[in-house]
């Protein structure tokens, strides 16, 4: 145990923070619009179309397909467009948003789908026009559950950049990279994945602490 | 006010088409309470559904005060539809809204001045009797109360028409009987003209004022209620009438004190009841 163990925990645990706070920004930012046009573009749903509807399943399971580390290679020129480089945290978060994105956009699409189409028809006999089903019913309705697959999201966006730190991108993978493994700091190894569990299990505890607060079940099974 | 002319709806799915509605005419009054009964797989869901367009008939016209919502489409369909009431059988409220929001629901959709939504929702939950549960969630309340709350949603928009889908099937008998009182209140205070489907004798028999009898997608019957069922002339309706008969026996037997021995001793042999239900099973499939 040397004594620049707390500071290099530190500094990574932020860099990593940051990348999952913000590349999770990015990847709802993309993937809430994709995950929702997939469900109402449904044949049978609120705005069937379903050529966009088999387009964008297509272009998902395209996304999804590729190893992440291939995604974070090939994203490297987009990087360098948008932020300049292709080293360091920020620049991690491209790949890792459009990574990510896909992934979340299932998500979406399975916890809107859950929503019984009992309400959706309700909503529709009483005129609501798509656009507000969508905003008022089926979002609402799946809160809860779309807290819980954000958790899901998220904590896969975690084990992401831990990928992405083998390949210059910090946080706490790159640490246990540098350091744990090639500069052989036993100390720094165990710290960043003692670290990086609590950092799983915190954010596994808060999304279901909060999807439980949003609910309202009858029988509430903690 | 109600027209419906020749419509038809056939279901095509892998397994094969179905022809739900073959054929069905009928009109209902300004004000008037029109019953639908039939048994399970009749067509009746599908029926009601068409009016508002929940379900896209193949052809026939179907006319409200005069315009034909068949021919309607987008805007004017919405518009339309605003002006329509629905209550569910399985209530099919909001569960991320109160008591309250799911009542406003309809207003805030018509995009009335919030003024306007509180005073009416105030009404309708006095109307309903829930002013105490206003800011209850679904998941807290009874079925009853659950449908209650279907129904100030489904009239909050001062609705012509009102379609009920089996509102009472799946609540208990005094339930169901406070529930088609509220009912009755509603179209008499009111003047809403109802179309309501159901598979219970009892409910037609307390609220209907005309009743139509749907077998296999087909009305085969239609009159005021009392004519109908003092001479049943389809064996839909003699079934129901048979069963309703049957059922207030089995009433009279639970009631009294010999009730349990006798109901044991009909196991020994087939008793009417079980020749009667194994009748209707065949018959509604
Ligand atoms: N969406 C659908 N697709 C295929 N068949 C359907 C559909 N909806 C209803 N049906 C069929 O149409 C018939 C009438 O159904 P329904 O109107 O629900 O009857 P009821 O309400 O009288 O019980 C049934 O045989 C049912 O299986
Ligand atoms: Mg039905």
């Amino acid at each position: 145990m040397q004594d620049d163990l707390w500071l290099l925990l530190l500094t990574g645990t932020e860099e990593t923070l940051y990348m999952v706070a913000l590349s999770t920004l990015l990847a709802i930012l993309l993937g809430l619009p994709l995950g929702v046009t997939l469900v109402v573009t449904a044949p049978g749903h609120v705005l069937p179309v379903p050529t966009v509807h088999k387009f964008l399943g297509a272009l998902i399971n395209a996304t999804r397909s590729f190893p992440f580390i291939i995604l974070i290679v090939i994203l490297l020129p987009l990087s360098r467009l948008l932020v300049g480089t292709t080293l360091g945290a920020t620049a991690a978060v491209i790949p890792l948003a459009i990574g990510s994105a896909p992934f979340l956009a299932r998500i979406i699409e399975n916890c809107l789908k859950e929503v019984e189409l009992g309400k959706v028809e309700a909503a529709i006999a009483m005129g609501a026009q798509p656009m507000e089903i969508v905003a008022k019913v089926l979002i609402p309705e799946a809160t809860a559950s779309l807290i819980r697959g954000l958790t899901l999201a998220i904590i896969t966006i975690t084990s992401f950049t831990a990928t992405a730190g083998a390949i210059g991108a910090g946080g706490l993978g790159s640490l246990a990279i540098r350091y744990g493994y090639l500069r052989y700091r036993d100390d720094v190894m165990l710290a960043t994945i003692l670290t990086l569990i609590i950092l799983v299990q915190g954010m596994q505890w808060l999304g279901n602490r909060v999807a439980l607060a949003v609910e309202h079940r009858r029988y509430r099974f903690k | 006010m109600l027209t419906v002319r020749n419509l038809r709806k056939t279901f095509v799915t892998p397994q094969g088409s179905l022809e739900a509605i073959k054929d069905v005419s009928f009109q209902v009054e300004k004000g008037e309470i029109f019953g639908v009964i039939g048994f399970s797989g009749a067509g009746k869901s599908t029926l009601i559904r068409c009016l508002n367009r929940l379900e896209e008939p193949d052809s026939g016209q179907i006319f409200i005060n005069g315009r034909d919502i068949t021919l309607l489409a987008g805007q004017s369909l919405r518009e339309a539809r605003k002006k329509i009431g629905m209550i569910f059988q399985h209530f099919n409220l909001f569960d991320s809204r109160t008591v309250w929001k799911n009542i406003s629901f309809p207003m805030e959709v018509a995009r009335l001045p919030t003024r306007e939504i509180a005073k009416r929702v105030e009404k309708l939950l006095e109307v309903v009797g829930l002013v105490d549960k206003a800011d209850a969630y679904p998941a807290q309340l009874s079925g009853g109360q659950k449908q209650r709350v279907g129904i100030a949603r489904a009239l909050a928009m001062e609705p012509e028409l009102l379609l009920i889908d089996e509102a009472t099937s799946a609540l208990d008998p005094l339930t169901t009987r406070s529930i088609l009182k509220l009912l009755q209140d509603i179209n008499r205070q009111s003047g809403v003209t109802v179309v309501l489907i159901t598979h219970e004798m009892d409910v037609v028999r307390q609220i209907c004022h005309r009743v139509a009898v749907m077998e296999e997608g087909r009305l085969v019957e239609m009159g005021d209620v009392q004519e109908v069922f003092n001479e049943p002339k389809s064996k839909t309706t003699q079934l129901f009438l048979q069963q309703m008969i049957f059922n207030s026996k089995e009433n009279d037997k639970n009631s009294s004190s010999a009730g349990i021995e006798r109901a044991f001793g009909a196991r020994s042999g087939p008793c009417e009841g079980a020749v009667l239900i194994g009748e209707v099973n065949r018959y509604a499939g």
